[in-house]
């Protein structure tokens, strides 16, 4: 990065740097979750550093606490479905961050929702990189240092219930799928994928009734049910929408 | 399998599909059905742990302060409250309820 930056390229650093910031302060929730659900500190820390995605890091965490490493591949299979999205997004990306073998690696490692639509939500193609790459490494760090204090906080506290740390699980998963319900299609998702999962918990191994909700998406998805038939007409470009 | 097979395993796939998206021609998105499929598992994946993880105790759905905390989450949210102070918010709804003697 040259020092003459555009005011284009500032905004989006300050940008990333806010988002980074805020990522931050709810990886001590991930890290202490994950230390409840009986992983130990290096699995913890292993998690935010490789898989570094959010989403599917408390996916995981979440099978394994109800159902031990027995529910392994529902948890791996979980985290999978939910890291998805991921490639769409370096889809995106690649035309505005792509470069060589080494710097398509590090592009794709910070690739998550943060960085995406920071950089996406800038208008000129220099913010845009900026932007994600500031997003992307500013989430990253910040993430992977309070997973570690999150891990140590949760060595000690024991009892995370006490605190609340389940349900705050619950909200941010609540907290991401927010944005996305902007249409039919993805409340009747959630809504259908919201029920199944709890009509089959009691009948199914901890893990599967999460991933059997995935049916509902391809279902929908493939025969497009409650859409309104205009806005997903064949050739337009995917929309942006349910980006953070 | 052990719990570090599961965190190395889930973690290189999750790594590799980020890299699929620069690796795999963008034709593959623009077919509309894939794209929306694409879309449509984060919302059910998200909406279906929301469920496990507010009323699942095992096999068991159990009624307890996780509900009305995902409920004071889901108006903050409406309220348009920034996310952390939904996440934390939620937290201290459940821990005061539990001191009040709620399961």
């Amino acid at each position: 990065m040259s020092s003459a930056r555009s005011a284009a390229q500032r905004s989006a650093l300050r940008q990333g740097l806010a988002v980074g910031a805020a990522t931050a302060a709810y990886g001590v929730s991930f890290g202490a979750l994950a230390v409840a659900s009986g992983l130990d500190i290096w699995q913890t820390c292993v998690l935010s550093l490789l898989m570094f995605t959010g989403g599917s890091q408390f996916a995981l965490v979440g099978v394994l606490a109800s159902g031990g490493a027995s529910a392994g591949g529902a948890a791996i299979a979980s985290a999978a479905l939910l890291g998805v999205r991921n490639t769409a997004y370096g889809i995106r990306m690649k035309p505005i961050v792509g470069g060589g073998f080494l710097r398509t690696v590090a592009a794709a490692w910070v690739t998550i929702d943060e960085s995406t639509a920071v950089s996406l939500a800038q208008s000129e193609p220099r913010a845009r990189r900026t932007g994600f790459w500031v997003t992307g490494i500013a989430v990253f760090i910040g993430w992977n240092l309070t997973t570690l204090i999150g891990a140590l906080i949760g060595d000690v506290l024991g009892d995370t219930r006490m605190y609340g740390l389940d349900a705050a699980a619950a909200a941010a998963f609540l907290g991401l799928l927010w944005p996305r319900l902007t249409r039919l299609q993805p409340v009747a998702v959630a809504c259908g994928a919201a029920i199944l999962a709890g009509i089959l918990t009691p009948a199914l191994a901890p893990g599967l009734p999460v991933i059997l909700a995935a049916i509902v998406a391809i279902l929908v998805g493939v025969f497009n049910w409650f859409s309104h038939t205009r806005d997903d007409a064949p050739g337009q470009a995917h929309g942006q929408e349910g980006e953070r | 399998m052990t719990l570090w097979h599961i965190v190395l395993a889930a973690s290189i796939i999750c790594a590799a599909l980020k890299l699929a998206g620069y690796s795999i021609p963008p034709r593959v998105l623009e077919k509309p059905s894939v794209s929306r499929v694409a879309d449509l598992m984060t919302v059910a994946m998200l909406a279906a742990l929301i469920t496990v993880q507010t009323l699942g105790e095992g096999q068991a759905i159990v009624i307890d302060a996780r509900l009305p905390a995902l409920g004071v989450a889901a108006v903050l949210l409406a309220l348009r409250t920034p996310f952390l102070v939904v996440v934390v918010a939620a937290a201290v709804v459940a821990a005061l309820l539990r001191l009040a003697g709620m399961p």
